[in-house]
């Protein structure tokens, strides 16, 4: 028996037990290999409710589990560190019949996973724009920092997330929304973005002059909240300067 | 820099975010690891699975486990009983990683022993 025939049997409870699996008196060990499975299956199911703590809410225990589990066995983990794990989640929940009903579910995976990336990602000083004159801000080439994130739906996903982890969150109501996530410490803070603020993220690639970046939001999204769009990014620790060596 | 840019309305709307950072600080508000504060369950941690904070702590207020709460305000959580809250750099300050209270049984001893005893004043 090699590595992958053990592998595949562990997440495929149709599968045959491996060959040659013995316990210490040389007996076959199909009930042992039967509680690792178990195991192995449980734990991933798991790591999925604990990475999706709002998508658990949403569906509930039973249903929950069960999409999990589905999940676990479509798509075993890939990295060894288990933080990483359910990045496919939401394209499975996507393209389930059965979910069609709740559009937003993939997109608040999205959320969630890009909020636990955020999490992980690598430190950065935040931009200081202390003493700075408009004009000289506007000259600025900053970049997104490694932990900032912008994740954009149809749907009310930052107001359903709220609503899910602050019982005292307004009710969402119907409509698009893009969300900025930016880490200014340990943890991870979701912004509603402004309209603009998506082509405005997208611009500030850390050789782009911030006017420039305004200028392509304007155009996008004409009308736009300019003070609005930028009090979010200069406030929430979104922004860091690119280091010399990397213009 | 484009006529966009140099109109008088866009750079007005610019000056103005600049004074809303000045006035609320770069990172709109600094916040500190906050021990013995957390209702059972919810403790602070954006981390995932693989790891050992999310929604751990099983007890109330535990004391080794924190929230993030505003920067200055974590011995002013108001809490049940005689408890306070104490920030993560008080604690270092007297080189403990935690509160002696509200914690889970069958903690060795030297584990404990890192725990700040509740005989000390909070803050």
């Amino acid at each position: 028996m090699d590595h992958s025939t053990f592998a595949a049997a562990l997440l495929d409870p149709a599968a045959p037990m491996p060959e040659g699996m013995t316990d210490p008196q040389g007996r076959p060990a199909g009930k042992r290999f039967d509680v690792y499975r178990n195991n192995v299956t449980a734990s991933l199911i798991d790591a999925l409710q604990t990475g999706f703590p709002v998508l658990h809410k949403l569906l509930g225990d039973k249903s929950f589990r069960t999409l999990a589990l589905m999940a676990a066995r479509h798509d075993p983990p890939r990295s060894r560190q288990l933080s990483q794990y359910g990045a496919s989640l939401p394209d499975l929940i996507a393209r389930l019949p059965a979910l069609g009903a709740y559009p937003y579910l993939p997109d608040i995976a999205r959320l969630e996973l890009a909020m636990r990336s955020a999490y992980h990602a690598a430190d950065h000083d935040a931009l200081q724009t202390d003493g700075l004159s408009p004009e000289a801000l506007m000259d600025l080439t900053p970049c997104l920092a490694p932990s900032t994130r912008v994740v954009a739906s149809p749907h009310p996903i930052l107001s359903i997330w709220r609503r899910n982890t602050d019982p005292d969150a307004p009710a969402p109501q119907p409509g698009a929304e893009a969300v900025l996530i930016a880490r200014p410490g340990f943890d991870p803070v979701p912004h509603l973005l402004p309209k603009g603020g998506v082509t405005f993220a997208e611009a500030l690639t850390g050789h782009t002059p911030l006017s420039l970046a305004l200028e392509r939001a304007i155009d996008a999204a004409p009308g736009l909240d300019v003070a609005a769009l930028l009090t979010v990014f200069l406030t929430s620790g979104a922004l860091c300067l690119p280091q010399p060596e990397d213009q | 820099m484009s006529t966009h840019m140099k109109s008088l309305a866009l750079m007005g709307a610019v000056a103005a975010a600049l004074g809303t950072v000045a006035a609320t600080g770069a990172n709109a508000q600094d916040m500190e690891k906050c021990y013995g504060v957390s209702l059972a369950g919810e403790n602070s941690c954006a981390a995932g699975p693989g790891t050992t904070c999310a929604g751990t702590s099983t007890i109330d207020y535990q004391g080794n486990a924190w929230t993030l709460v505003p920067a200055g305000t974590c011995a002013d959580v108001s809490l049940p009983g005689d408890r306070h809250g104490a920030s993560e750099a008080a604690l270092e300050a007297d080189g403990y990683i935690g509160l002696a209270r509200d914690l889970p049984e069958g903690l060795a001893a030297d584990v404990l022993a890192q725990y700040r005893p509740t005989e000390m004043m909070d803050g």
